[in-house]
């Protein structure tokens, strides 16, 4: 990445990481009902795979999926109204936090039965393939979703019709309060798997959102080229608990401090540093992200709530919901 | 045109159709290409289309579903088979909780327009693993259509208003007809979902029926008829929509219902009807109503235990007896 652009990547994860915290602040106000699952440092991830993407790639994600809506286009102010149930949400309060798409911008959806989207993907893959375009699919989902018998009928259905497909597992050592190494046969529940379907099995520092770009690039490319899917294993950490009721007392506070420092911003901020960008340029990126996101909480809390009768709209594609005559 | 044409000819003839008419329409499935399927069902498509339309994949019911509905969310008409309907479990997610959903929850951003079809119900011994109805799995998830056609020319017209469909259609064909023939579907052949048929009239008592209960439905009519009673027919077709229009007119002019469906009584789609008429038109009724439904027991594999359990041609003649006596 040249450092303008690393710069715009830097101020994208910093917009997600103030949403999620605004998110969080918003739910102990008692304004986002149900449950939300934080992706705040995973934020590399989403950013740095989209900065490797095409504006026509296909996102499928799951219900921790707030930063893969935001790093493909969706607003602030528009994740937090659907979180806040109000008329102007994503999905007009219909989806909530778990379920975040915007289609308009390849962002196919938030799934929350864990591993379901995988074949998903390969679905639009295959269909790129059909219609003969050269876009390609990404599945984003957990360490957690790799014991899913879907990840495992996805791979090899990919791999078998060479589908333009990458499969990105967000390894961040927990399933729900489980370590994932409690309950999976691999030291790397996603990479290690990938011989197994004959498909390039890959480890990168999902915190560095350099080395993420670099690797989605590099497997998007062979995906173009017609040499099928990939599995890309991302080690990364969850700053929050696994959803809003869970204060991840589990973690040894040792390895909590460890990721703490291995910060995706920081690393980025270093990065920029390094490139010679200035703490003054780098500071009104935060300043902008902030007013952003701030603008968004106040927009999201004025807009109205959805008219109840929505309730009754929308399954069926004429509008309705009627099922008989 | 052949004069006639048999239902297992029909699924393949109604899918190549559209294949020929819209280049959006994929299939795929176990066994389907090159073999035609083990139902014989898409005999001739390989041939015709080619491998790029027609998909033979691995035993992965979940992958099957779920690259159909990826596909179908981004430009496709993909038409699934899930080998016996059965196995729908294997793949219930995409079903119960993907497919119906995903329109709605996210605020109609995304549509899915696909077919699953599979090959449904009992009659031929192949036990319980392979035989159950289970059209009505499908009828208590809001957001799935579901089709169930009875002749050859309703599985073409209604296999063209499925692919044509932009909502999700689950298709169930019948084992016990595919040998069945009936009279071809001419071109352009399309019935709409939603659209029950009166096949048989009469005015002492409705039997409302769907697939192989049909036929059935039809024997028990014509014995009842030699008994001096008169049996409207309604082949239904589809579960959803449901069209209750014409099984309440047909009450209006017999006064008397009786449900004949292979599923297990408990939960059963003849309950939704029967739930209907009592709510909207219970003022046209003149005696209780009836189902005549299978047992609530998986199904046994040797024919005289079979038989105990779904519906017979004499099953449906004892209620119908009984409802016109009372
Ligand atoms: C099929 C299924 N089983 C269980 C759950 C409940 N559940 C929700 S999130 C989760 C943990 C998933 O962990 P992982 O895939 O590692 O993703 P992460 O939450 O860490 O992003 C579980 C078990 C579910 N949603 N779907």
């Amino acid at each position: 990445m040249e450092p303008a652009e690393l710069l715009a990547a830097y101020e994208r994860m910093t917009v997600i990481r103030r949403t999620e915290k605004a998110a969080h602040d918003l739910f102990l106000q008692g304004l986002v009902k149900g449950t939300t699952h934080l992706a705040a440092g995973h934020e590399a991830i989403a950013v740095g795979a989209s900065a490797a993407l095409r504006p026509d790639d296909y996102v499928f994600a799951t219900y921790r999926g707030h930063h893969h809506a935001l790093a493909r286009g969706a607003t602030p102010e528009e994740c937090l109204a659907e979180l806040m149930s109000r008329a102007t949400g994503l999905c007009g309060a219909k989806g909530g936090s778990m379920h975040l798409t915007k289609a308009s911008t390849g962002m196919l959806g938030s799934y929350a039965i864990v591993g379901s989207h995988l074949p998903m993907a390969a679905g639009a893959a295959w269909s790129a393939r059909l219609r003969g375009t050269d876009q390609i699919a990404v599945a984003f989902f957990g360490d957690g979703a790799t014991n899913i018998g879907a990840f495992h009928e996805a791979l090899n259905l990919a791999a078998v019709w060479k589908l333009p497909v990458l499969f990105v597992c967000e390894n961040n050592l927990y399933m729900e309060y489980t370590p994932i190494a409690d309950v999976t046969a691999v030291p790397r529940p996603a990479a290690d798997r990938a011989p197994a379907y004959g498909i390039p099995g890959e480890v990168v520092d999902g915190n560095d959102v350099l080395a993420v770009e670099e690797a989605v690039a590099r497997f998007a490319a062979r995906a173009r080229a017609g040499d099928g899917p990939a599995l890309l294993e991302a080690l990364t950490y969850r700053h929050f608990g696994h959803s809003r009721s869970d204060p991840a007392t589990y973690r040894p506070a040792e390895e909590v401090e460890r990721w703490l420092k291995h910060d995706p911003l920081d690393l980025a901020r270093g990065r920029l540093v390094e490139m010679g960008v200035s703490e003054a340029v780098i500071g009104e990126a935060d300043d902008r992200a902030t007013s952003l996101v701030q603008k968004a909480v106040e927009a999201a809390k004025a807009a109205p709530a959805p008219d109840p009768d929505e309730a009754l709209t929308g399954v069926w594609t004429d509008g309705g919901a009627a099922w008989r005559t | 045109m052949a004069d006639v044409i048999s239902y297992r000819e029909a699924v393949a003839e109604g899918i190549a159709r559209e294949m020929r008419r819209d280049p959006s329409v994929v299939c795929l499935g176990e066994d389907i290409g090159a073999a035609g399927g083990v139902f014989k069902t898409t005999v001739g498509l390989f041939k015709e289309f080619g491998p790029e339309r027609v998909w033979d994949t691995p035993i992965s019911e979940q992958a099957i579903v779920g690259a159909a509905m990826g596909a179908a969310m981004t430009g496709m008409r993909p038409v699934a088979e899930i080998m016996f309907s059965d196995f729908l479990a294997c793949c219930w997610d995409y079903l119960a909780n993907e497919i119906p959903k995903v329109r709605y929850m996210t605020g109609g951003q995304v549509t899915v327009p696909l077919v699953v079809r599979t090959a449904n119900g009992g009659g031929l011994g192949f036990g319980a693993q392979h035989s159950q109805a289970t059209e009505n799995w499908a009828l208590t998830v809001p957001g799935l259509k579901i089709a169930a056609p009875a002749t050859p020319a309703d599985v073409i017209g209604m296999m063209a208003a499925a692919i044509r469909s932009d909502d999700p259609v689950v298709f169930f064909e019948h084992k016990a007809l595919l040998a069945a023939k009936g009279a071809p579907a001419p071109p352009d052949h399309v019935v709409e979902l939603g659209r029950a048929a009166v096949v048989r009239e009469g005015a002492d008592v409705t039997l409302v029926a769907l697939a192989s209960m049909v036929p059935l439905a039809l024997k028990a009519a014509d014995l009842l008829s030699g008994e001096g009673i008169e049996a409207e027919v309604i082949d239904l077709r589809c579960l959803v929509p449901l069209d209750m229009s014409t099984v309440l007119a047909s009450l209006g002019r017999t006064s008397r219902l009786v449900t004949v469906e292979e599923n297990p009584y408990q939960g059963g789609w003849g309950a939704t009807v029967v739930s209907v008429v009592a709510d909207e038109g219970f003022g046209l009724l003149d005696a209780p109503v009836r189902r005549v439904a299978g047992e609530c027991v998986p199904l046994p594999f040797a024919d005289a235990l079979e038989e105990r359990v779904i519906p017979t041609v004499d099953k449906v003649v004892t209620a119908v007896r009984t409802l016109t006596a009372y």
